[in-house]
């Protein structure tokens, strides 16, 4: 996903002067090309994310298209009020690149496990949220914020995510993205689970349940009616996120569905990391596991949310 | 400098004492009206506001978003009274604004706010924020090979702020000549005086350690601040800073250097003796 993001704004960069990379002393031989290429849109601005996020703004201010590109939560959590004042306030074009979303550094310990990101910068007002779940969405995602005038927020996963999406995709921001289509389960997957999410549904697939894969590559705006849609068109829906669950993907679709007023409600579960700290040490995939995000466990779910809304039918 | 010269200094001078007179009137109207706070902050600043307004920045209130004007940035948003009532003195925005400070449905919120008032860059209210955004607007201006100057006025108090020291360690190594930090040093914050909170001295030897090119003035001389402003930048190749040392509600003979005016609210009797003082200054 990062190569995906550098690649295509070392693109974009060619095209238009007024977009900036501002790095905060990260990104260690995968910058590099970036910088030599436009020694005039790249800054680094050291250890120092809360001036990063407030220099930036003053920038944007003055007309650029300003990415600050940090990893976990250094250019969120650790900046968040210059994000919200200087940025959102202002509708800067401020746009903030996280490398590292979840458990991407997951054996580097909980200072790194950016679990929390995607509700607090949810709920910032003018901040548009953005989670791509393959490196095809990413080059996609990374267009659509620099077409944005207004603060956005990218989270990226790390390097040498699959390609879930073969061929074109029909990417638009604030727009879930069909996947594959089924009749029985949906399952909503956001960031860089859309693999796993996929893999899910294949092994569901064997089982004879047959699933509707929605990726939400954008959480804010979220897209409703994909969700409502879902709803009234399969019989269980299943949130998946490498996100804490709260707030995030599955926060978000329950704001919708426990507002919808249709009398018909189908059984809905968030699938994500639960509301504790992962002091365990060890692989992205490791604690992924520990904390139920694997294939099976998924899959497992899937079966029991199906259980539930045959027993609520019966 | 001629006698000419000296003649029509003399007269500027003049002039922005009496403007910064009407601010500190205007100031304690407003925030009384208001029934609000920090008129203590509003007072120490006034000299320096109406220099920089009144001499200082090329600015012009008919083009308030002209690409060329120098910036304005007032990091200590707190003391925004103050801040109202030059940009009306100097045509920014309506006289008729200013009553609806503070008021259900105004358009000046008790921290400078930017939306929908011509003439502030940035709205600020934390503290930390302001320099960041200027070193931003400087480093954008050196990229852009612009000529304007970005200012920005701070408190004391929030040179407690690790992003405040951030942003002057970042403005320096890329040599910002074109960034002016004024720190209003009226020695007393929110809840005592700045040596009892967390002492900042040596304040001057700090900003010059971290590779400024300082100079410490009376922020109530107004020849001391004209002469001091007028000789920007510096230093080629550094950004300038302007450690002015004040006094927390200037020209109010009972609440200058006094904590209780960083909050209390002047009333009627408050306000009539206040504006008596003030017109009788020099």
């Amino acid at each position: 996903m990062r190569t995906a993001f550098l690649k295509t704004i070392e693109e974009l960069a060619g095209d238009d002067s007024s977009i900036n990379l501002v790095v905060g002393d990260l990104g260690f031989t995968v910058i590099e090309p970036f910088r030599e290429k436009y020694p005039n849109q790249f800054l680094n601005a050291g250890v120092a994310e809360q001036n990063m996020a407030g220099l930036a703004c003053g920038m944007a201010l003055e007309g650029k298209k300003v990415f600050i590109y940090s990893i976990a939560n250094f250019p969120t959590l650790r900046c968040i009020e210059q994000i919200r004042n200087d940025g959102c306030y202002h509708e800067a074009n401020l746009k903030i690149v996280s490398v590292g979303g979840g458990f991407s550094y997951g054996a580097l310990g909980s200072s790194h496990h950016a679990t929390e990101d995607l509700a607090v910068l949810r709920s910032l007002p003018n901040m548009v949220v953005l989670a791509p779940g393959d490196p095809v969405e990413v080059e996609h995602a990374t267009r659509a914020t620099v077409e944005h005038n207004g603060p956005c927020y990218l989270r990226l996963g790390k390097a040498g995510e699959p390609i879930v999406h073969e061929g074109k995709i029909d990417f638009q921001l604030g727009k879930a993205l069909k996947v594959r289509d089924g009749e029985d389960l949906t399952i909503a997957s956001t960031g860089s689970m859309l693999y796993t999410s996929s893999l899910v549904c294949d092994e569901l697939e064997k089982l004879g349940i047959s699933t509707r894969l929605l990726s939400y590559h954008t959480l804010k705006p979220l897209d409703g009616n994909a969700i409502l849609n879902a709803a009234r068109e399969t019989r269980a829906i299943l949130s998946v996120e490498e996100h804490s669950v709260i707030g995030g993907l599955g926060g978000a679709l329950a704001e919708v569905l426990a507002q919808d007023p249709s009398p018909n409600k189908v059984p809905f579960k968030i699938i994500g990391i639960p509301d504790r700290f992962t002091r365990d040490v060890g692989s992205q995939d490791y604690l992924k596991k520990i904390n139920g995000l694997t294939v099976e466990d998924i899959t497992t779910q899937a079966q029991e949310i199906l259980q539930v809304a045959g027993a609520m039918r019966a | 400098m001629s006698y000419d010269q000296a003649e029509t200094f003399h007269e500027k001078v003049q002039e922005l004492k009496d403007l910064a007179k009407r601010i500190r009137k205007r100031s304690v109207q407003l925030v009384h009206e208001a029934n609000s706070a920090h008129i203590g902050s509003t007072l120490s600043m006034a000299d320096l506001l109406a220099a920089l307004y009144g001499d200082i920045l090329r600015i012009d209130s008919s083009e308030p978003e002209a690409a060329g004007r120098d910036r304005f940035i007032l990091s200590k948003g707190h003391a925004c009274a103050g801040f109202y009532a030059i940009l009306a003195e100097q045509g920014f925005i309506p006289e008729e604004w200013l009553p609806t400070f503070y008021k259900d449905g105004g358009k000046l919120a008790g921290h400078a706010t930017h939306k929908g008032v011509p003439g502030i860059e940035v709205s600020t209210g934390s503290l930390g924020h302001g320099l960041s955004m200027a070193c931003g607007m400087a480093f954008a201006a050196h990229r852009d090979k612009a000529k304007h100057r970005v200012f920005a006025l701070l408190s004391d108090g929030e040179c407690d702020e690790g992003s405040t020291w951030e942003a002057v360690l970042f403005s320096a190594h890329h040599k910002l000549d074109n960034l002016i930090a004024i720190v209003d040093y009226n020695k007393i914050q929110s809840l005592g005086h700045v040596h009892e909170v967390m002492g900042l001295e040596p304040l001057g030897e700090k900003w010059k350690a971290f590779g400024w090119n300082v100079k410490e003035i009376n922020g109530h001389d107004m020849v001391e601040i004209v002469e001091t402003l007028r000789s920007l930048p510096f230093e080629p190749g550094r950004p300038s800073c302007v450690i002015a040392h004040t006094v927390k509600g200037k020209g109010v003979s009972f609440m200058e250097d006094k904590l209780l005016w960083h909050y209390r609210n002047p009333r009627a009797d408050d306000v009539e003796k206040a504006l008596e003082e003030i017109e009788a200054s020099t």
